[in-house]
């Protein structure tokens, strides 16, 4: 169930949770705000690596970390981080823990590396751990030179840059990105998205990550998690979710047409690829392939690949999501 | 390519201490006293503070030199009357100190931040009054100070210049609460910065004019009690209350107080509960603010 989820952690401190355990635990957790119901008995189990978490706005999103952050307690059921309870272990769960919000909520009068290093002894670092932390820390978000001038001149993509350093600074073992993304373009997106998966793969910190645009956390998570108004709608890992589908792709040198006629002729549901050399093919059973092996024999045509195609999430998703809430 | 760099240098993990609230609560008072100076901001915030300060520590000078060249034998302002003949000043300095102290983080939503971790949000609001009670508690202690050298140094008998310095200290710190209270309140619910500085420095010079004006009427009608309880609407009146009723010194502004011990606890009562409000009302009002 749980793959590529093999975070780097062999090399932490002792008395951490086994690489494998989950990052983070609900059980039947329900949050009510007088008559609107956020959270309806959520059950989800989201492991270590980078995890997605899905939903519109309002779906939800918000109240769930404020839950795992131990800043609210739930109306009903449970919640635990890296194996601490949530209700009863906030301090500690945020000594560990980090959190970038996706509102603003930086000062614009300083400058980033004051502020990170105000925030680094806010989560408990002493004050020279924070400077050297605070300066690795920045440039491993990508901030140089700038980080020296004051905040309030930075573009949306640095002052995101810097609400993630403040969440890594104090080196947590789960971080909780609410919407990294927003009002990036799409530049500045990709670079986000690389940077969170690096979080994972190279600093050995767990990710949960939301965002209410499936598409983007495709690329990047081990696990998705989707809720709507607050009821879990989907809970997979990437790799399942994106097995491999019915359909086969096949390229040749030439005499793609001849080779499609031959196909249909036999029975087989073909669709019009990017070329006419390119097309692919519904796998209805083994002679499928079978078939396309004789018609290239046959035709004397080179076979440059045959390639059983991955689903994509969005074509899993789509229609459940897709008419709910576009964006 | 910068990311190539990045790649190179690895990410370092921290094995070292993590220290608790205690830690997190002593720095974040420490940056407060910081930024009421204007230390470690940019230098037009440090204009306001010591423009103040300066002239806070002026008068002091003055009085000195006066002394030296009359020949007199005694300080012309007491040392816990030298606050409220600089209330003006004293206002315009937690003026425009409370509004840094939470104005800011409110308005730029950095609470969340601070919320995320390892704190309280009881200790956010302790850190912030105790850092500008701190603040102001040495700018006062400061002046006191200066007042005691001048007059040292005019000569004054060294006993009762002490004594009296020692009482200032103590009036002091409890105006230094009384104060930062009050304007912290009303910073925190004003988010705007123009409009905290505004209302702090209506609140504390307003209320105190219309003090005024009611123990004269209440006196005018012959209400006499009365008058010598109304100080106590106004911060600085209500210090001064405290003072004279324990310490025994003169009244500042020629105000009459309760004589007795009944006087003295009624105005003791009433700072202390002061105090108490405001750092209620804030930890009542940081529960609803910040929001993750």
């Amino acid at each position: 169930m749980i793959t590529h989820m093999e975070p780097l952690t062999a090399d932490r401190a002792p008395g951490q949770l086994p690489s494998g355990g989950p990052a983070v635990v609900v059980e039947g957790l329900t949050r009510t705000f007088g008559p609107v119901t956020a959270l309806s008995r959520l059950d989800v189990s989201m492991p270590q690596g980078v995890v997605g978490l899905v939903g519109a706005n309002g779906a939800g999103k918000s109240t769930l970390i404020k839950i795992l952050l131990g800043l609210l307690p739930p109306t009903s059921g449970r919640a635990s981080v890296l194996g601490m309870d949530c209700a009863t272990q906030g301090l500690a769960i945020r000594q560990v823990v980090g959190y970038m919000p996706e509102s603003e909520c930086l000062p614009p009068d300083v400058s980033a590396t004051e502020f990170v290093v105000h925030l680094a002894r806010m989560s408990g670092l002493p004050t020279e751990v924070a400077r050297e932390r605070t300066a690795d820390t920045l440039r491993h978000v990508g901030l140089y030179e700038e980080r020296y001038r004051p905040i309030g001149g930075y573009s949306t993509g640095m002052k995101q840059r810097v609400k993630l350093a403040q969440s890594l600074v104090h080196d947590p073992r789960l971080v909780l990105l609410d919407e990294p993304t927003n009002g990036l373009d799409p530049a500045g997106r990709d670079e986000m998205l690389a940077l969170i998966q690096r979080i994972s793969t190279e600093f050995s910190i767990s990710v949960v990550v939301t965002s209410h645009l499936l598409g983007e956390l495709e690329r990047i998570s081990d696990h998705l998690v989707v809720i709507e108004n607050g009821v879990l709608q989907r809970s997979t890992s990437t790799a399942d979710a994106t097995q491999l589908s019915g359909v086969v792709l096949v390229e040749v040198t030439d005499g793609g047409p001849e080779l499609v006629a031959r196909l249909r002729a036999a029975g087989a549901q073909v669709a019009e690829g990017t070329g006419p050399q390119v097309f692919t093919v519904e796998l209805a059973g083994e002679w499928v392939i079978d078939a396309v092996r004789d018609g290239v024999a046959d035709l004397g045509t080179g076979l440059v690949r045959m390639q059983r195609r991955r689903h994509h999430l969005t074509e899993i998703f789509r229609p459940e999501q897709e008419g709910a809430h576009v964006r | 390519m910068s990311a190539d760099v990045i790649h190179d240098i690895g990410f370092r993990h921290h094995d070292g201490p993590r220290l608790g609230r205690a830690w997190v609560v002593r720095s974040l008072l420490i940056e407060t006293v910081r930024g009421v100076f204007g230390l470690g901001r940019p230098a037009r915030s440090k204009v306001m503070p010591w423009a103040l300060i300066g002239i806070l520590l002026v008068p002091p000078l003055v009085i000195a030199l006066s002394i030296l060249l009359t020949g007199g034998n005694e300080l012309p302002v007491s040392y816990t009357q030298y606050p409220s003949a600089m209330q003006l000043v004293i206002s315009l300095f937690v003026a425009g100190a409370a509004p840094y102290c939470v104005s800011r983080d409110l308005r730029n939503g950095v609470m969340p931040l601070y919320l995320s971790r390892p704190m309280m949000r009881s200790d956010y609001v302790l850190a912030k009054l105790a850092g500008l009670a701190i603040a102001l508690f040495g700018v006062l202690v400061a002046t006191e100070t200066l007042l005691l050298v001048g007059a040292l140094l005019a000569k004054l008998p060294v006993g009762e210049q002490l004594a009296g310095w020692g009482g200032g200290l103590l009036m002091v710190a409890v105006l230094a609460l009384v104060l930062s209270g009050i304007s912290l309140v009303i910073a925190a619910f004003t988010p705007r910065r123009g409009l905290g500085v505004a209302a702090i420095i209506t609140a504390l010079l307003v209320v105190s004019g219309i003090t005024q004006m009611l123990i004269a009427i209440a006196n005018e009608k012959g209400y006499p009690t009365l008058a010598s309880y109304l100080p106590a609407l106004d911060p600085f009146a209500l210090v001064d209350g405290v003072a004279v009723g324990i310490l025994g010194v003169t009244p500042a502004n020629g105000l009459t107080y309760p004589a007795g011990a009944l006087g003295a606890l009624v105005f003791g009562s009433l700072a202390v509960a002061t105090v108490g409000a405001c750092l209620a009302i804030l930890v009542r009002r940081y529960r609803k603010v910040g929001g993750v």
